[in-house]
């Protein structure tokens, strides 16, 4: 390819935080949204502002650019992109390990570079823990929201179509459903990432068609429902085509599953992808690859806890904060749990 | 009064364990223009059916078996997909019994009224809001410019019905097929809703087919009446005479049984039993078996239709027998 890495993250982040920007609009156009956007603002203020921290902090580490690195620094290539994040961390990998806070090398008992400036310590090959768990951040984000990205369409296009045409779809969609359903999880994702190769798309497109099913199930349900509704009805007596039913009437009634679904599903492909790290087939720089990292550490005496526990810590703060959020917009958005609406 | 509806033989079928269960059954009548013709029976008769059958919506896996469905002398049984799609909301639309449920309850009515005029007629977003709220305003919705962006949750019952017909109207239609539209609205809205459908149909000279089983609506719209007993039409007649001289047992029985006609205290008089489900209909005359008047042929032989005068029909053997007796001919 011709297009460097970074020029394309650079691109997508842009893209992103233009759709953020969008999606905005559009809660702050429609009362309805904008209601349910306020109350959760009031339910969970803490957790938002965790996972905006962490957005942010993804966002630092996403802005590349090449050249500007002072000539002493020897840890880098010359002409490497460097994201924010990493230029405000230029030049703290040490000769070895540190604890955190600590003035000396860990074994040694050498003066270090930067005495004190390792709040978390440094790792074995003496890089910053603190500045590896910020790393982190954006490469969960990715996980999280990429993989929903591809799993969502897939479950909304199959499970939306097999509830509303019904038929032959139908019964390929559950084939299909029934099949996944049948094989082992760990192993068909596994056996995906060896076919794909590694690398952080064909772990996000592996977790993708692995995790659609139970939205699936969900969507059709769900269509099943509302495509004998009145209104869709109604809209059927109108004479609106088809297509434009399920994009006018079925989807926006989804809506709600949706961003639930998102939610909760992205800790939970977080939470896979450590595991996968584990197996050792994870994606570069997860905390699912520092705590499988860390883990062989904790044996040492004496003992190297600061690794496995930022990292941990990391991955909790997100998942916790994550889950209470998605755990409120299921309060605000479930019609079931609704109070003041008809 | 041009003809603009010609029912003929309409048989709509659900697949059932014994082959087809024939839900409406050679259902036959006409509607001219700007007329309201009232469909009446009990629940389960096939009312609604036989409306859905018109515009070829029965669920599946229902279909129309047999029958001519001629709107202005073309067969809409023949259409095309997008041709029926065309006819739907813009010939004939139709109003739904629980407005309730009609509406999308994620868009704003005033944009659902929008799509359906967008639909049929290729105007832009300013004139169609311009004219929903024309629409708003003619169909009696107070303040039509606030209520273009109420959600239906913010609405009333009576108010959303309005908006369901503002948008069954915003193609014009000539045929309008209401679905028992004031059975789930309470009796002051409904007859408000009555005389905005009388007026709707007087002013643009709309032809309305009424589905209903309350006789009195009836009494205030409709100019002829065709009453459905268990997927079969059993009597056909102008109103005054269907409700001042009821020729089949199944008619007298209904109007006996409006709570206003009898004298308070006395036990209302009903039909006894209830309509046997579709798969246990007689061979014979569908309501023989809860007949105070039935003789020996109406369990086992359907009624020929008869027409006592030149605009009524009717499928009974007694009457049969009466209006053919004077002239000494054999059953």
């Amino acid at each position: 390819m011709d297009v460097e890495s970074y020029v394309v993250s650079n691109s997508v982040t842009l893209g992103l935080v233009l759709a953020c920007v969008w999606v905005a609009r559009v809660v702050g156009r429609e009362p309805i949204w904008r209601d349910a956007a306020r109350q959760l603002w009031s339910r969970r203020r803490l957790a938002i502002v965790v996972v905006a921290l962490y957005m942010t902090i993804g966002l630092v580490d996403s802005i590349a650019w090449k050249g500007g690195i002072p000539e002493d620094v020897v840890d880098v290539l010359p002409n490497a992109p460097l994201t924010l994040l990493d230029r405000a961390f230029l030049g703290t990998k040490e000769a070895s390990y540190s604890a955190p806070f600590a003035s000396v090398e860990f074994y040694g008992a050498e003066a270090l570079k930067r005495p004190g400036q390792h709040p978390f310590g440094t790792d074995i090959l003496g890089r910053d823990v603190l500045y590896l768990s910020l790393k982190g951040a954006r490469v969960a984000l990715l996980i999280g929201g990429l993989t929903s990205l591809i799993a969502i369409p897939l479950a909304l296009i199959f499970g939306v179509g097999a509830g509303y045409f019904g038929g032959r779809f139908d019964d390929f969609v559950f084939f299909l459903i029934s099949t996944l359903a049948s094989i082992p999880g760990l192993l068909l994702l596994i056996a995906l990432i060896m076919a794909m190769g590694r690398g952080t798309l064909s772990v996000c497109i592996a977790l993708g068609v692995t995790s659609w099913v139970g939205f699936c199930r969900l969507t059709r349900a769900e269509t099943l429902k509302l495509r004998e509704l009145d209104y869709v009805s109604a809209a059927r007596a109108l004479g609106v085509p088809e297509l434009r039913i399920v994009i006018r009437h079925i989807l926006p009634n989804l809506a709600h599953l949706i961003v639930i679904t998102f939610v909760l599903m992205f800790s939970g492909l977080v939470l896979s992808e450590a595991v996968l790290a584990w197996l050792g087939i994870g994606v570069d720089g997860s905390w699912g690859q520092m705590i499988d990292g860390a883990r062989d550490e904790l044996s040492r005496d004496p003992i190297i806890w600061w690794n496995l526990s930022a990292s941990g810590a990391a991955l909790f703060v997100l998942i916790l904060a994550v889950n209470s959020v998605g755990d409120a917009i299921r309060d605000v958005l479930d019609p079931r749990t609704l109070k003041d609406s008809s | 009064m041009s003809r603009l509806l010609e029912v003929r033989g309409l048989q709509t079928a659900f697949p059932s364990a014994t082959g087809e269960t024939r839900i409406v059954d050679d259902v036959s009548f006409n509607l001219d223009s700007g007329e309201v013709l009232a469909l009446v029976g009990e629940s389960g008769s096939g009312k609604s059916m036989t409306a859905l059958s018109i515009l070829r919506l029965v669920p599946k896996p229902g279909r129309v078996i047999a029958g001519e469905i001629k709107l202005e002398g073309r067969d809409l049984l023949d259409f095309s997909v997008s041709e029926m799609r065309r006819v739907r909301g813009g010939r004939i639309a139709m109003i739904f019994q629980e407005p309730m449920t009609c509406l999308n309850p994620v868009v704003a009515v005033g944009a659902q009224v929008m799509e359906a005029i967008g639909l049929h007629d290729q105007i832009g977003q300013v004139d169609a809001r311009a004219r929903t709220r024309e629409l708003f305003a003619e169909v009696g919705i107070p303040d039509p410019e606030a209520r273009l962006d109420a959600y239906p949750h913010e609405l009333s019952g009576g108010l959303k019905q309005r908006v369901m017909i503002a948008m069954a109207l915003s193609t014009r239609p000539e045929i309008l097929i209401a679905d028992e539209p004031t059975t789930a609205l309470d009796v002051t809205v409904q007859a408000q809703i009555l005389a905005l459908l009388s007026d709707l149909q007087r002013d643009r000279g709309t032809a309305i087919l009424l589905i209903t089983h309350d006789l009195g609506i009836v009494n205030e719209l409709a100019d002829r009446v065709a009453v459905m007993y268990a997927g079969r039409l059993v009597e056909v007649a102008p109103r005054q005479e269907l409700l001042s001289n009821p020729l089949h047992p199944y008619t007298r029985g209904l109007l006996r049984s409006i709570p206003a006609l009898s004298p308070p205290g006395v036990r209302l008089p009903e039909i006894p039993g209830v309509v046997p489900s579709p798969d246990h209909w007689p061979n014979g005359c569908r309501f023989s078996t809860r007949c105070g008047e039935r003789f020996e042929p109406c369990a086992e032989i359907f009624p020929e239709e008869t027409a006592p005068t030149s605009d009524r029909r009717v499928w009974c053997h007694a009457v049969d027998a009466s209006s053919r007796d004077p002239e000494g001919e054999a059953l």
